[in-house]
C-alpha cells in the first residue's frame, strides 16, 4: 500500500510538505486530480499518481495547465471533489479558464493549487499568484507550515463547497519543500461517480448568462468576506501596542523572531490564512489601539495595500509599513534573519543576532553550476546545430533541461520566455530581423503549447527551423509522462502515444526529418538541409533522456576512454562539448568511466580518433 | 534561542544528503522532539549543490540564515567552505575532506583550493573543526554511497544534536533499504569511531 495511505488516524509522520498536501487531499476525499508537472508542486502529483494506481482516485498528467483546469471544472461541476495543481506560472496558462469558471462556479469542491516560487529556485519569474484571487474574485488560502497545509487543504474543499466557487490554495517553495511532523486523520471515502445536471442558462457563458453569473460571483465574494472574519485560519495572537500582519512562511519567521528578540509581550500578530477576501472586522480590531503595524509578506504588498485602505476608511492613522527600502523587499524569499532585523528596526528593539563569520578572506571558489548530464543527447544536438547554423543564427530556446544549453561551453540559447514560446518568438525574430532563426523545444513543452506556435508558423508561412529535442519524457521535473511517452514501458496499458513526426507532418510542415542525435554527422546534415528549406522546417532529435533510460534498465554497456598515445590535446571534446565526464589530469583529458554513458559523441568529434569504446566487464 | 539546535548539511547532488536529513527527522519524531527540515535541490541531479537545514526543538522556521548554524555538516570540502557564511564563532564544523571536483575545476577553468587551505580556513572560522576522509571510510564499509552514514556517525559522536547514537542507529535500521542496512550501520560506526579518535 502507498505510504500515504498507511498509518492509523492520530499516528504521526515526518513528511515533506508536498506529501502532507497529498495526504490532506486524500483525507478530504478527493476523487479527481489533474496537473501539468512543475517544481515546486511536482511531488504532490507524483504521490497522487501512485495513489491513483491503487484506489478509485482519477489522476492525470494533462498536456498543459489550461487543459488540466478544464477537466477539473467539468469534474467539480459533476459533483466530484477535485484538485487541480500546478506551479505558479502554470496558472498564467490556466487563467483563461479560471476567470470564467469563477462566474460559472462549481457544484463540489474544486481546489486550485498554485505553488509559487519566491527566489526562483527553479522558475523563470517569482510572480505573486495571490493577485489571481483578486483578479478572478475567488478565495485564497495560504498555509504557514507543513502540518497546517495538510489540514488547510481539507478546509479549502469545504470552503469551495460552501461558496460554490473554486478556491486557490497558494503554497510557496518553502512549504512544498520543507518537512515536518504531521498527524494523520481519518480518510473520507470519495464519491467517484459524478453526474452533470444540465442547466445551460447558468453554464453556457454567453453574455446574457455571464451578466447574471458575475453578480452571483460578487455575492459569493461578499459571503466569503463574512466567512473570512470568522475563519479559524484567520487569527490574532498575543497582545501589545505593536502589530505584525503576516502570511504563509513569514508567520513562522515572525513567531521565531519575536521570541528571539524577547518581545512576545509587546507585539501582537494577525495571521490571515484565508487571505482573500481579507478579514475586515479582524483588521479593524487589530489596528485599533495599535501604535505601529508592520506587514510581513514575501512578494508583492498585497496585504499591506489592503490594510492601509482599511485604515483609511476607519480614519486610523497609525503607521503601516512593509515593503520599504530599509525594511522588507519585494524581491526573493525571506528568512528568519531578514524578518528579525525588519522587526527590530521598525519597532526599535535591539537585535542581538549571531554574527556571521568573516568570509572576506575566502579564495575565489570554483562554481558548481548545473550542467547537462554526461551523455545527454541535447548536448549532441546543440553541437550539431552550432556547426550547421553558426554563431549568426538566432536560437530562441524553451523551458526544460535544454535551457541549460545556453551556458558555456555549449552556448546555445538566445531567448527564453515561457513554456512553448520558442516557436512564436522564432517567428518574430525571423520576420523582424531577417536572420536565420532556429528554435529549440522539448517534447513535453511542444505538446504543452509549442504545437500552437508551430501551427501559426505554418499558416503565416514563416521561415524558421524548429528542432524538437524529443527525449521521450518530461525530464526536468522528474520524468513525468507526456503524450509522446511510451507508457507500456512503464507498465501501463491504458494510454495512447502521440507520434511527434506525424503531428508535425499533419500540420503541413514542408520539411520534416527525424534523426538520432548521437549520430553527429547525420544530425548536422539534417539541420543544414532544414535551414536551407524556405518556410517552416522541423528536425526531430529523438533519443531517450540518459537518466530515464538508466531507470528503465536501458543504459548503455560501453564506456569510452582517451588513448593518450593518440591524443594531441586539441581539447575539442572538452571545449566544445563540456561533458561532465571529462577531467584533466597531468595536462591530459580523461573520461570518468563512472559517469560516461557511452554516447560516443566525443569520439565522433575527436580529430585524432583518440577516443574509443571499452567494454564494461 | 535556548533549546533550538540548528544544523546545516551541504553536499553535492547524489551524495545522499537528503536521506541523512530524513533519518534525523524520523529519529526526532521517534524521540518526541519537534523538528523542521528544509531542502534546496533545484538542479541537484544535474551536478548542483544540495543544502538542507534541520531545526530541532521549538522553532517554527525551517531555514537557517547566515551566521545562525550551530553545526555545519559537510559532505564535500569545497561545499563546506562555500557554506561557511552560515557559521558564527560558536559553530562546530564536521566535514568530509575528500574533494569531488566540480566540472569547472576538473577541466582546468577554475582552481580547486588545496586541502590544507580549506582545512585552515574552516578551522579558523569555527569553534571546533572535525575533518577527515569520510569517503575512504564509506568505501571500506562497503560502498562510497554510505558516505552519508559515516557523517551521521561522526555527528552522533559529537553529541551536538538532541538525538542519541542509539536512536539514529535504530532509525537507520528501520528506514534505510534492507539490503544496505548492514553496510549503512558499519559506515555509521566507522564515522563514530573516527570522530572519537579525532576528538581525543
Amino acid at each position: 500500500m502507498h505510504k500515504l495511505l498507511q498509518g492509523e488516524p492520530e499516528s504521526r509522520h515526518f513528511l515533506l510538505g508536498n506529501e502532507a498536501i497529498a495526504r490532506g487531499a486524500i483525507e478530504a476525499g478527493v476523487a479527481f486530480a489533474t496537473t501539468y508537472p512543475g517544481t515546486p508542486s511536482s511531488e504532490i502529483s507524483a504521490n497522487l499518481f501512485e495513489i491513483s494506481q491503487e484506489t478509485d482516485l482519477y489522476f492525470e498528467y494533462s498536456s498543459n495547465e489550461k487543459i488540466a483546469l478544464e477537466l477539473a471544472s467539468a469534474s467539480a461541476n459533476s459533483g466530484l471533489r477535485t484538485l487541480c495543481l500546478m506551479k505558479h506560472v502554470g496558472l498564467n496558462v490556466a487563467a483563461d479558464v479560471l476567470m470564467t469558471l469563477a462566474y460559472l462556479g462549481v457544484k463540489k469542491g474544486l481546489v486550485l493549487l498554485t505553488a509559487d516560487d519566491p527566489f526562483m529556485f527553479s522558475s523563470q519569474n517569482e510572480q505573486d499568484n495571490r493577485y489571481y484571487g483578486k483578479l478572478a474574485g475567488v478565495p485564497v488560502l495560504e498555509p504557514s507550515s507543513v502540518d497546517e497545509a495538510k489540514e488547510m487543504i481539507k478546509y479549502a474543499f469545504d470552503l469551495s463547497e460552501q461558496l460554490n466557487e473554486p478556491v486557490i490554495f497558494r503554497t510557496t517553495t518553502r512549504v512544498n519543500h520543507s518537512s515536518g511532523i504531521v498527524e494523520f486523520k481519518d480518510i473520507t471515502l470519495p464519491q467517484t461517480k459524478g453526474e452533470f445536471v444540465k442547466d445551460p442558462m447558468n453554464y453556457v457563458s454567453v453574455p446574457a448568462v455571464s451578466r447574471k453569473r458575475h453578480k452571483v460571483l460578487l455575492d459569493n465574494l461578499e459571503k466569503a468576506a463574512t466567512i473570512s472574519d470568522s475563519c479559524s485560519y484567520n487569527f490574532i495572537k498575543g497582545k501589545g501596542n505593536f502589530g505584525i500582519i503576516c502570511n504563509g512562511v513569514s508567520y513562522a519567521y515572525v513567531c521565531d523572531s519575536i521570541k528571539d528578540l524577547g518581545i512576545e509581550d509587546k507585539v501582537k500578530i494577525l495571521r490571515p490564512g484565508l487571505s482573500h477576501p481579507m478579514p475586515d472586522a479582524l483588521i479593524k480590531e487589530f489596528l485599533k489601539d495599535t501604535e505601529k503595524v508592520l506587514v510581513v509578506e514575501e512578494g508583492e504588498p498585497v496585504m499591506e495595500e489592503y490594510v492601509r485602505s482599511v485604515a483609511q476608511t476607519q480614519k486610523i492613522t497609525c503607521e503601516i509599513k512593509g515593503k520599504h527600502k530599509d525594511l522588507l523587499s519585494r524581491l526573493y524569499e525571506f528568512n528568519p534573519s531578514i524578518v528579525r532585523s525588519a522587526i527590530a528596526k521598525f519597532f526599535g528593539f535591539e537585535n542581538k543576532s549571531a554574527v556571521p563569520v568573516d568570509i572576506s578572506d575566502l579564495p575565489v571558489l570554483p562554481n558548481r553550476p548545473p550542467n547537462l548530464c554526461a551523455g545527454c543527447a541535447h548536448r549532441a544536438v546543440f553541437y550539431a546545430a552550432k556547426k550547421a547554423g553558426g554563431t549568426d543564427t538566432l536560437y530562441p530556446s524553451d523551458i526544460g533541461c535544454y535551457t541549460l544549453g545556453f551556458l558555456p561551453p555549449v552556448g546555445m540559447g538566445d531567448f527564453v520566455l515561457c513554456m512553448g514560446a520558442s516557436i512564436g518568438t522564432a517567428c518574430g525574430f525571423s520576420k523582424s530581423t531577417g536572420k536565420n532563426t532556429l528554435a529549440f523545444i522539448g517534447d513535453s513543452t511542444f505538446f504543452h503549447s509549442g504545437i500552437n506556435g508551430l501551427l501559426n508558423a505554418v499558416f503565416n508561412n514563416h521561415d524558421i527551423t524548429v528542432v524538437i529535442l524529443d527525449n521521450r519524457t518530461t525530464a526536468m521535473t522528474g520524468h513525468q509522462p507526456n503524450p509522446g511517452v511510451d507508457m507500456t514501458e512503464l507498465g501501463f496499458e491504458n494510454y495512447n502515444q502521440i507520434d511527434i513526426e506525424a503531428v508535425v507532418k499533419s500540420l503541413g510542415v514542408g520539411y520534416v526529418q527525424t534523426v538520432k542525435p548521437y549520430n553527429i554527422r547525420k544530425t548536422q546534415e539534417a539541420i543544414e538541409e532544414a535551414m536551407k528549406f524556405k518556410g517552416v522546417s522541423v528536425v526531430i532529435a529523438k533519443e531517450k533522456c540518459v537518466l530515464y533510460a538508466k531507470q528503465l534498465g536501458q543504459g548503455k554497456k560501453t564506456v569510452f576512454q582517451v588513448n593518450h598515445d593518440k591524443c594531441k590535446n586539441h581539447r575539442n571534446c572538452v571545449n566544445d562539448l563540456g561533458c561532465p565526464a571529462f577531467y584533466i589530469e597531468k595536462d591530459k583529458v580523461n573520461i570518468n568511466p563512472e559517469m560516461c554513458t557511452g554516447c560516443s559523441v566525443c569520439a565522433q568529434i575527436c580529430p585524432e580518433n583518440a577516443i574509443s569504446p571499452v567494454k564494461i566487464k | 534561542m535556548s533549546n533550538i539546535t540548528k544544523l546545516i548539511i551541504v553536499a553535492v547532488g547524489g551524495q545522499g544528503n537528503l536521506l541523512a536529513s530524513k533519518i534525523l527527522g524520523e529519529a526526532a519524531l521517534d524521540a518526541g522532539i519537534q523538528v523542521q527540515m528544509s531542502e534546496i535541490h533545484g538542479m541537484a541531479q544535474r551536478g548542483g549543490v544540495v543544502e538542507s537545514s534541520i531545526l530541532f526543538g521549538d522553532a517554527k522556521s525551517s531555514i537557517i540564515a547566515d551566521g545562525e548554524a550551530d553545526i555545519l555538516l559537510g559532505f564535500e570540502p569545497l561545499e563546506s567552505l562555500r557554506a561557511v557564511a552560515k557559521c558564527n564563532k560558536n559553530t562546530e564544523i564536521i566535514t568530509n575532506m575528500r574533494p569531488l571536483q566540480p566540472f569547472t575545476s576538473a577541466i582546468g577553468l577554475a582552481k580547486y583550493p588545496e586541502s590544507e587551505e580549506i582545512e585552515k580556513l574552516l578551522k579558523a572560522k569555527s569553534k571546533n573543526f572535525l575533518g577527515f576522509d569520510a569517503t575512504k571510510l564509506a568505501i571500506e564499509a562497503g560502498t562510497s554511497l554510505s558516505l552519508n552514514m559515516v557523517l551521521l556517525g561522526a555527528l552522533a559522536q559529537r553529541n551536538l544534536i538532541p538525538i542519541g547514537k542509539d536512536l539514529i542507529e535504530k532509525t537507520i535500521k528501520e528506514k534505510t533499504k534492507k539490503q544496505f542496512a548492514e553496510t549503512n550501520l558499519k559506515a555509521f560506526h566507522a564515522g563514530f569511531q573516527k570522530a572519537l579518535e579525532l576528538s581525543k
